[in-house]
């Protein structure tokens, strides 16, 4: 039995913008796998909520009219890990939403509200980040885009205004065309897991496949919030593909990351591990890009 | 014959349809729902709780705090036989509710609400106020003169502190060409995580109290129950319907005296207590945390000179099962490996910490990860192979313990390593992975158990049997030992239809126990529950044969001893003819007019036995070194429990066994913060309990050698299994990769730490 004040069902997204006008005290539910939590443990107990779960507008991938791939908020996890879209551009992304939790969690779980939970450990944040994601958030003046760094405020803060929704996320042509990426969710075990560290890396190579043009390396759990690595960026990007610029590349994340100690690992465990995945993520996305790593 | 076979579970169809009923789909939605506030210090006193608030909430009934509780009547918890022995007695040391606190998640306040929400709502209501004091965490801090004094009986903290003595240590130490090995070795705070929480509803009829309960043990229950409240025993009825798995924290009376209490304050109104999962990790019971102090002192040709142990458990805050669980694991170190000079000592000794009770393997699966362990070190430092070595110093057929007189009568180890080996290709893979470079390395490891079966001569071993007669020749069994998803319905149901002579489905075993009317017995625990209700049911189950077939005498005028039960009909045994069915015979006993009656039996057996119960783990993993992960690749368990009554239920029961010793090995630990004392991982997100996903396939095997001692040949299963996978893995894990871990579990965090301090990463 849950403790909730009342729950208002929006029949539109401005429907729910004027229902969150209405009631400035209540909370946004979709899903409802994290708040339904917070409720059960008493931090959100006795609170109003409004659910966008039924506005089907708000769900699904397509391509905009510049060929940026629009991601609706409501998508599941298992509908993005299956959307033919994502498979042909950016399967890094249904693979690492594919990690969250279990089967169900998967379903019943979307990536606005993975993403508006401002966790640095949500599995879809670090590659959002490490794709140049943008964020749409619809509110009673408009519709506002903003980069998916400028959206994490801090630890379980976003950048979500009274009466605002987040509508969709946008990851644009120039981002996606001509990458190709993995990540790597360390865990303590294979299912049912947050994630002690999340590593997503993209590489673009030369035609060739000798250099690598650019790289992008975004972490969860290295911070308070998910967070690019640019000084390992800076690294490889224009160098050679050689097991010396991966090594270069894993080592410089240190000069970046922020992982701190506490009971789920010490720092220096994390910071081990987040140079591990640097350099494995970033190995396999070259294979992935066709490239071949030269000793 | 039905014994030795894999019949299907009886409970099996009504378990996938979802017709059987557990505690709470019992309860009746009138009821009233009890909810807990629990400390938030680990040590100190109530001075006030302010209920204010809280008593303004609509839909609360009442809210009881500590100081309500003006009978104090300290009661046991353990799941023991009671001793009327009070030297033997557990220690009784709970109240219902407290006002001295010694852990982080005491029990000093209670609401009792219309519903769950109104309860919530009160209970984070209620202002308290403390007086702190300091607190203690570690086990060996505990013990240190100054330390902060958790029971002021108890000096040092220490409940109880025994010691074996074998031989003589020092003297033997002396001998000449001695090689020493020594190490301590950790086991942490783990917890039961059965799928159903613990849940309990009490309600009053006249003087009365009716408590339902998912427990192991009703009977003892409601001794502890009446304890509690200060009541006669006879007053109390507690019921034990199916139940979503115990491993021995239900083996120990949790909240059904404060459930029953409110009940009774109250007024006798029906009252729910269902705990939380935070609060089943935190306010039940854990497996205590032992830390292991092994010196081995070998001879060159590897034979162990002398021998030493010390061993310090973590009781938690409150006494419990108490000092048994370290005194049996302690036991065990002269027995495995003997030698002619041992010393041990073993203490138990109190923490500001969550209680520690019974879980499944009592102790074994501690003492196993620091003996296997440390076997390994052993054989290692003296250049044998691990298998070469264990066989030369283990357990020798013949060999009987003085104390129990429990006897090894079969080659037992032999059988099940060679078994093991022949599995998992053994020889081949241990020379194939030695000298491994690289990131990724493969090991294979294995590791023995010593386990035995009851709890005699410790302590009480009985078991009682009824059975009743139905006109169509079926009968009821009921025994107090309990169905708590090992099985044990259906393995009593097979051994009663041999003893009777009846087809299976004219056994109707009584799953559900009911004080006022199931026969006394202790409940399900100590892997007995085969062995010790196989002597009741042959026991009771013969009586009941002889009163049919003397019954039938009358009616077939036929000599009894010419006569004999099979297949349900009563046979003449000289020609075999089949004379009357036993449904026949049963109706013309309830209705006939020249004598009627209503055949049943009941008897109780007492039980002066034990019965060893031996096995082994290998396990074969790969260690990702950069990643500080271990997979394992596979992994078996061979175990000799003597007569298999039920093949597909006991490969069923090691598989469980199997998995929680994975996530023994390999994953889990409860955390507590050094500041508050407060757990930080008490749900099972961050609790890292294994997934099928963490599990290769689970492989079980067994050696069949009859037990002598045992009415149908069979002896311990329950527990056995989760005894030696923690340290098969660990030994794994040294051959990948040349690194011993003595702190379970093998997870990424304290394989870093060795790693590094290798200097592997």
């Amino acid at each position: 039995m849950y403790d909730i004040k009342a729950i208002y069902e929006a029949e539109s997204v401005a429907h729910a913008i004027q229902l969150l006008c209405e009631h400035p005290e209540a909370q946004i539910i979709a899903g409802g796998s994290d708040v339904l939590v917070q409720i059960r443990e008493g931090k959100r107990a006795g609170k109003e909520l409004v659910s966008i779960y039924g506005l089907d507008e708000m769900r699904g991938v397509s391509y905009e009219e510049d060929g940026a791939i629009r991601i609706g908020s409501l998508t599941s996890f298992s509908h993005i890990t299956k959307d033919p879209i994502i498979q042909k551009h950016i399967n890094v992304l249904g693979e690492a939403v594919d990690m969250v939790g279990g089967p169900q969690i998967r379903n019943i779980g979307t990536i606005g509200g993975n993403t508006c939970n401002g966790v640095t450990s949500a599995d879809s944040a670090s590659t959002l980040h490490a794709w140049d994601a943008i964020v749409e958030i619809t509110g009673p003046d408009g519709v506002r885009r903003i980069p998916i760094h400028d959206f994490y405020i801090k630890a379980g803060v976003v950048d979500l205004k009274p009466g605002e929704v987040q509508t969709a996320l946008i990851i644009p042509k120039e981002s996606y065309e001509g990458y190709f990426g993995h990540y790597i969710k360390y865990a303590m075990r294979n299912a049912m897991d947050i994630a002690t560290t999340g590593c997503s890396v993209n590489v673009k190579l030369s035609e060739d496949k000798k250099t690598i043009e650019d790289a992008r390396i975004a972490y969860g759990v290295a911070g308070p919030v998910p967070m690019r690595a640019p000084s390992a960026e800076a690294r490889a990007k224009g160098q050679p593909v050689t097991a010396e610029t991966v090594k270069a590349f894993a080592e410089a994340v240190l000069e970046d990351i922020r992982p701190r100690d506490s009971w789920r690992a010490s720092k220096e465990f994390r910071q081990h591990i987040a140079v591990t995945l640097a350099e494995r993520a970033l190995t396999e996305s070259i294979r992935l890009a066709g490239g071949e790593i030269n000793e | 014959m039905y014994v030795g076979k894999k019949v299907t579970r009886v409970d099996a169809f009504d378990k996938v349809n979802g017709r059987t009923r557990y505690t709470d789909d019992l309860c009746d939605k009138s009821a009233y729902i009890a909810k807990v506030l629990h400390s938030t210090i680990a040590h100190g006193r109530v001075v006030s709780i302010d209920t204010t608030e809280a008593e303004k909430i609509p839909g609360v009934v009442r809210v009881f705090t500590c100081f309500d509780v003006k009978e104090k009547h300290y009661f046991p918890t353990a799941g023991h036989p009671w001793s009327t022995d009070p030297s033997h007695q557990d220690v009784a040391d709970r109240l219902v509710l407290t006002e001295e606190v010694k852990f982080y998640g005491d029990d000093i306040a209670a609401v009792v609400a219309e519903n769950e929400v109104a309860a919530s709502q009160a209970i984070r209501a209620l202002k308290v106020t403390y007086e702190e004091y300091p607190f203690v965490l570690d086990v060996l801090e505990s013990m240190k003169d100054g330390a902060p004094q958790i029971h002021k009986e108890y000096p040092n903290n220490i409940l109880k502190h025994t010691t074996i003595r074998k031989g003589n240590y020092e003297e033997a130490i002396r001998e000449p060409g001695l090689t020493k090995v020594e190490g301590w070795y950790t086991t942490p705070t783990v917890q039961h995580c059965h799928i159903e929480n613990f849940i309990c509803f009490a309600e009053m009829t006249g003087d009365r109290i009716k408590v339902v309960t998912s427990t192991q043990i009703p009977h003892i229950v409601r001794r502890v129950v009446g304890q509690a409240l200060g009541v006669d025993w006879g007053n109390i009825q507690v019921i034990k319907p199916y139940i979503g798995g115990g491993f021995g924290n239900k083996q120990d009376v949790l909240y059904e005296p404060l459930c029953a209490w409110l009940c009774q304050q109250i007024g006798g109104h029906l009252v729910k207590l269902d705990v939380s999962r935070e609060e089943t990790f935190v306010s039940t019971r854990v497996r205590h945390a032992i830390t292991n102090h092994i010196i081995s002192w070998v001879r060159p040709d590897g034979t162990f000179a002398a021998r030493k142990l010390e061993a310090f458990s973590d009781q938690g805050a409150y006494a419990s099962h108490g000092h048994s669980i370290v005194a049996k694991g302690a036991g065990a170190f002269p027995q495995l490996y003997p030698c002619e000079n041992v010393e041990c000592d073993a203490y138990t000794v109190f923490t500001n910490k969550s209680v520690a009770g019974a879980m499944r393997g009592y102790g074994i699966p501690q003492a196993m990860w620091a003996v296997e362990c440390h076997t390994e070190e052993v054989a290692a430092k003296m250049g044998m192979d691990p298998i070469t070595f264990r066989r030369k110093n283990l357990m020798p057929v013949g060999y009987v313990d003085q104390f129990s007189k429990n006897e090894l009568y079969s080659d037992t180890f032999n059988q099940c390593i060679d078994k093991g080996m022949q599995e998992t290709d053994f020889l081949r893979k241990y020379e194939a992975y030695k000298n491994q470079t690289g990131d990724v390395r493969r090991g294979i490891g294995m590791a023995v158990f010593w386990y035995n079966t009851a709890v005699w001569p410790i302590s009480l071993e009985t078991s009682s049997c009824r059975m009743v007669l139905n006109q169509d020749g079926s009968f009821q069994v009921q025994l107090g030992e309990t169905e708590i998803g090992q099985g044990a319905d259906t393995a009593y149901t097979q051994m009663a239809a041999d003893i009777v002579g009846v087809p299976l489905n004219m056994v109707h075993v009584v799953s559900c126990q009911d004080t006022d009317v199931t026969p006394f017995g202790t409940g399900a625990y100590a892997s007995r529950q085969t062995y010790t209700a196989g002597f009741s049911i042959r026991q009771t189950g013969l009586l009941l044969k002889e009163r049919i077939l003397k019954y039938a005498q009358e009616l077939t005028r036929m000599p009894a001893y010419n006569l004999d039960i099979a297949d349900g009909k009563i046979i003449r045994k000289t020609d075999n003819r089949e004379l009357m069915t036993l449904g026949e015979l049963a109706t013309e006993a309830l209705y006939s007019l020249q004598h009627s009656e209503h055949l049943s039996a009941e008897s109780t057996a007492q039980i002066k036995s034990n019965a060893y119960s031996f096995g082994c783990t290998f396990a074969e993993v790969e260690v990702d070194i950069p990643m500080c992960k271990v997979k394992l690749l596979d992994i078996v368990n061979v175990h000799d429990a003597g007569t298999i009554i039920n093949p597909a239920l006991a490969e069923a029961q090691v598989h469980g066994g199997m998995s929680m010793g994975i996530g023994f090995g390999l994953s889990e630990k409860l955390l507590y913060d050094a500041k508050t004392g407060r757990a930080l991982n008490n749900n099972l997100l961050d609790y890292k309990m294994s997934t099928f996903m963490d599990h290769p396939r689970l492989r079980a095997f067994f050696v069949e050698n009859p037990e002598p001692t045992s009415a149908f040949g069979t002896k311990a299963l329950g527990e056995p299994p989760t005894c030696s996978i923690a340290p098969a893995i660990r030994n794994a894990v040294y051959q990948a990769t040349g690194v011993f871990v003595n702190d379970a579990p093998v997870n990424p965090h304290n394989l870093f730490k060795r790693l590094r301090e290798e200097k592997l990463v």
